[in-house]
């Protein structure tokens, strides 16, 4: 038997949820704080570095090859640029002439100020998002993810979680407003559209598959929304690097704080590897769970079907990254549309469409 | 396939003209069949009909599904008179077992054959065979870093090669070491093989896979009955409500055992707001005997929670009430005794009745109306059940006689009772008003055609029974995919190439490079920790090492105007033969 109903746990829940909202609202006005003053100040910096031109970059340059040139057998030049070394050599201030942050995506010296405070803000929203998803747990006395409301607020909890777990290794906070941004929309629309109050599983979801399979599928999603706003960047991105390489001007400064197409198609790449692994798993422990309930672990039921496709969708943005003349631009795409695709699965597949999934608890 | 890479070039324009104006010699049928297949297991085509795929299957969750409910397909095309029928050439009602789609997997699978199966047998020589030549000038290698032995560490520089080979043994490299006494000892070094392993088990699996589905629906059978409580079903053809076989089915599969159904749970939900009286728990006791001589077994069946049984697995799908009714024929003897099926209408468990009575005398008897367990009435005389608990359980029938044409032999649903041919005897609109039961009550028909008595509630289940003999090979098949996936993704392949020599003052120069097969960006990192183990293994203090920033990755050099190194360098890098490896990327 399930454990009880706590009405009162469910209500703090709410409360929770409500407050980190607002939290996340005002860390996303911090985020965008940060990308507009930070590209006045870069853009203050290159023009000052433009009038005082490139004489001061030499010296530096010649001390460290004289320093290191003792012991070597031949000297590499171009070794910076080489496609398939790490990400860490593509990017910079790259030799296009464009300024972009550094490809490695690690913290450099200097402060940004808001940048700080939006992170603080965002881990303080995490926390009580943590509450709010812990209470409401409770108050179900179950996983947090029986419905979709408790799928999105859980999810959304996820994907700030995870956001924030990338930001002690990598100097990600370029993602902030885009990611924060996706969190508040997800929690919106988990209140508004998706409202359910706490409530039992229905037969058909106690087991212990829902623990398994909803929360890979969770987590799996939250990295998918991870590289999606990597990829929309990368595009943003890859396109001003073009104008400005055609002799444009660069009208999108904040830009400045971003790392390079290449550096971004590096990174979401290798988080779209392990959320296909994820996707994977999802993908057959729902047909472990399919076989355990309904008799038969694939029957082209609509969630199955959209599940396929996404699986599908992104086993072609893999191998497109490995086809010449696909990746880049392309793959980016193909990225952005298999996160269209859980959207689709999770919004208007679970809510319009007839299917054996159809627990949204609406 | 993760790392086939088109060797095709971009053509420059003149290129491309010239081409085009070159006379091109005719292919013939066996040139025309080869260019044919190198086109579908290219790397492009491959891509492109995965994405077809994916676009392909959408449909399927756009329209009704024949396999998943044929009525609904029937429904739809009624429904749509202008294009139901043109969707149904289609074949938009059957996605997955249409032409087109299975032309697609079908392409996509031979695709994947014709790159697995060459791609298998060069890995496997790649396995046997040695690591590639030593490269002329590891300088150009993607990952390279220089040290230097001192003179005092007597270390010549066939001692550092086999220490560097140690190391690299050590750390699952399998290394060759070339001309360990000549002037410039090199060694190649390669590991993760693993990578490409991976990859072709986890797309020959998905081929398993989709064999063991295609065993699954030629061998497996699949079909529902109805119990009421106190039933027992037989492991039968005719045991069965409905029987879907598969294409090689063969009778002689089943094995004749049975399972009844003793008692049948359910827990409403009484303590949400929003939820109440939802069902929370389904719990059905079945008595089972592996076959008629068997022990029997007391089971519990649940959602979630199939039995299995004879090769079978069963699983509870739908539940509902029977209420059991006695019919009395105008002679007054019992025409029908028993639960009759309500099928499911609405909320709380508002169900439908139909009873026919073909055995009542002189006329049959047919009954249609609603079973209500918790009956309520409002104040526009209409009834709704508030509850799906036995509160107020109610029978609310109208009744009509005649003929129930069923002695035709034309098969009929029971949930359904044509009253075209039927004379009304009771119903709101007559004078006789219509039948409303308590259970424990019973109502005589008009006109001395008899009676009808409700005696009772009881509860029934509708359980599905499958066997799908496909189905272990293909979770096998699955797990092995996903190990495959997981050692492709993770596992590098990476060669390391180590050339040493001794420069003019007595020092041993060591120099080695990194190349990474596929993407790697874990290379700088191999590089780093190698840097730190042959410094160990030759005992170099840390750090101190000169070219250190060659390895760091951070410092470009692009400004190095010294060139102090070359000459020491010199007698280390030139002479790696006349016919000097290049790379191989």
């Amino acid at each position: 038997m399930p454990f009880g109903i706590n009405e009162t746990m469910g209500q703090y829940s709410e409360l929770f949820m409500l407050l980190a909202a607002g939290t996340y609202t005002v860390a996303f006005i911090a985020f965008a704080w940060d990308l507009a003053k930070s590209s006045k100040a870069l853009r203050a910096v290159d023009l000052k570095a433009a009038q005082a031109g490139t004489a001061a970059r030499v010296p530096v340059g010649a001390g460290v090859a004289t320093g290191s040139a003792g012991g070597r057998l031949s000297g590499p030049a171009d070794r910076a640029e080489r496609p398939s070394s790490s990400t860490a050599k593509a990017g910079g201030a790259g030799t296009d002439g464009i300024v972009t942050a550094g490809g490695d995506m690690k913290y450099a010296a200097e402060r940004r100020v808001p940048a700080r405070v939006a992170v603080a803000l965002t881990t303080l929203a995490v926390l009580i998002h943590a509450a709010g998803v812990v209470t409401r747990a409770l108050g179900a006395g179950r996983v947090p993810w029986g419905n979709m409301y408790e799928f999105l607020t859980t999810g959304a909890f996820l994907v700030a979680a995870v956001f924030l777990l990338s930001l002690v290794r990598r100097d990600l906070r370029f993602l902030g407003t885009f990611v924060v941004g996706l969190v508040i929309i997800m929690m919106v629309a988990a209140s508004v559209a998706f409202w359910t109050p706490v409530g039992h599983l229905v037969p058909a979801l106690q087991s212990y598959w829902l623990v398994i399979h909803v929360s890979i599928a969770v987590l799996s999603s939250a990295l998918f929304t991870l590289t999606f706003a990597m990829s929309a960047l990368q595009l943003v991105q890859s396109h001003r690097q073009k104008t400005v390489a055609a002799g444009g001007t660069d009208k999108l400064g904040f830009m400045r704080l971003v790392p390079s197409a290449l550096s971004l198609e590096n990174l979401s790449y290798r988080i779209n590897a392990i959320a296909f692994i994820g996707w994977t798993f999802t993908l057959m422990f729902g047909a472990i769970w399919a076989e355990k309930a309904w008799g038969r672990f694939w029957g082209w039921d609509t969630k199955e079907v959209w599940t396929f496709v996404i699986w599908v969708v992104y086993a072609g943005y893999l191998h497109a990254r490995a086809t010449r003349g696909w990746t880049g631009t392309r793959a980016a795409w193909l990225s952005i549309v298999g996160y269209f695709c859980v959207i689709f699965n999770f919004t208007i597949v679970n809510t319009l469409f007839n299917g054996l999934h159809s627990y949204s608890g609406l | 396939m993760s790392e086939r890479v088109n060797v095709k070039k971009k053509q420059s324009a003149p290129v491309a003209e010239a081409k085009a104006q070159a006379a091109l010699p005719a292919l013939g049928p066996k040139g025309m069949l080869r260019w044919a297949w190198t086109q579908l297991t290219s790397m492009r085509t491959a891509l492109f009909l995965l994405l077809l795929l994916a676009v392909a299957a959408v449909p399927g969750s756009l329209f009704p599904q024949r396999p998943a409910n044929p009525a609904v397909v029937t429904q739809y095309i009624k429904d749509h008179p202008d294009y139901g029928k043109l969707l149904d050439s289609l074949q938009l009602y059957d996605v997955y077992s249409s032409a087109w789609f299975s032309a697609i997997y079908l392409l996509l699978f031979i695709s994947l054959i014709g790159c697995v199966v060459p791609r298998a047998i060069a890995h496997y020589k790649a396995m046997r065979s040695q690591p590639p030549r030593t490269p002329q000038r590891l300088s150009r290698l993607p990952e390279y870093g220089t040290l230097v032995i001192p003179s005092g560490a007597a270390i010549p520089s066939s001692d550092a090669i086999n220490g560097a080979a140690r190391v690299l043994r050590k750390r699952g490299y399998r290394v060759e070491v070339r001309d360990a006494d000549g002037a410039l000892p090199s060694l190649g070094a390669e590991r993760g093989f693993m990578k490409e392993v991976g990859n072709l088990v986890f797309h020959t699996s998905l081929i398993g896979v989709l064999v063991s589905v295609a065993a699954g629906g030629l061998f497996g059978y699949s079909g529902q009955r109805i119990l009421v409580e106190g039933d027992t079903f037989v492991n039968t053809l005719v045991g069965y409500d409905q029987f879907n076989p598969g294409t090689n089915f063969q009778p002689s599969q089943l094995q004749p055992y049975s399972l009844q159904l003793d008692k049948f749970n359910i827990t409403f939900d009484r303590e949400s707001k929003g939820k109440f009286g939802q069902p929370i728990d389904f719990a059905a006791t079945v008595t089972t005997k592996e076959n008629p001589d068997a022990p029997p077994k007391q089971e519990t069946l649940k959602v979630n929670d199939p039995v299995s049984l004879g090769g079978t697995s069963i699983y509870l799908t739908g539940n509902g009430y029977a209420p059991v009714v006695t019919i009395r024929d105008g002679a007054g003897n019992v025409a029908m005794q028993g639960p009759v099926v309500a099928k499911l209408q609405g909320e709380n468990y508002y169900s439908s009745v139909v009873i026919k009575v073909p055995d009542a005398q002189p006329d049959q008897l047919g009954f249609v109306g609603f079973f209500l367990p918790t009956a309520f009435v409002t104040d526009k005389n209409v009834s709704f059940s508030a509850d799906p608990e036995l509160f107020n359980p109610q029978l609310t029938l109208n009744s009509y006689y005649g003929d129930l044409g069923l002695n035709k032999g034309a098969p009929q649903n029971v949930f359904e009772l044509d009253v075209k041919n039927l004379t009304p005897l009771n119903a709101r609109n007559l004078a006789a008003g219509g039948i409303t039961l308590a259970p424990g009550s019973t109502y005589t028909l008009p006109d001395g055609k008899g009676s009808i008595s409700f005696d009772g509630v009881k509860r029934y289940i509708g359980v599905d029974i499958h066997h799908n003999p496909g189905q272990l090979s293909a979770l096998v098949f699955a797990l092995l995919a996903v190990a495959g996936l997981i050692l492709s993704l993770y596992v590098n392949r990476r060669r390391v190439w180590v050339r040493t020599g001794t420069a003019a003052d007595g020092r041993t120069m060591v120099e080695y490079g990194l190349l990474a097969r596929g993407e790697d960006h874990r290379l700088a990192g191999e590089a780093a920790a190698l840097r730190k183990l042959f410094a160990a293994e030759w005992q170099l203090p840390d750090e101190a090492v000169p070219g250190d920033a060659a390895s760091a990755g951070a410092a470009p050099s692009q400004q190095s105007p010294s060139r102090a190194g070359d000459n020491v360098a010199g007698s280390v890098s030139t002479p790696a033969g006349p016919t000097g490896p290049k790379k191989d990327q």
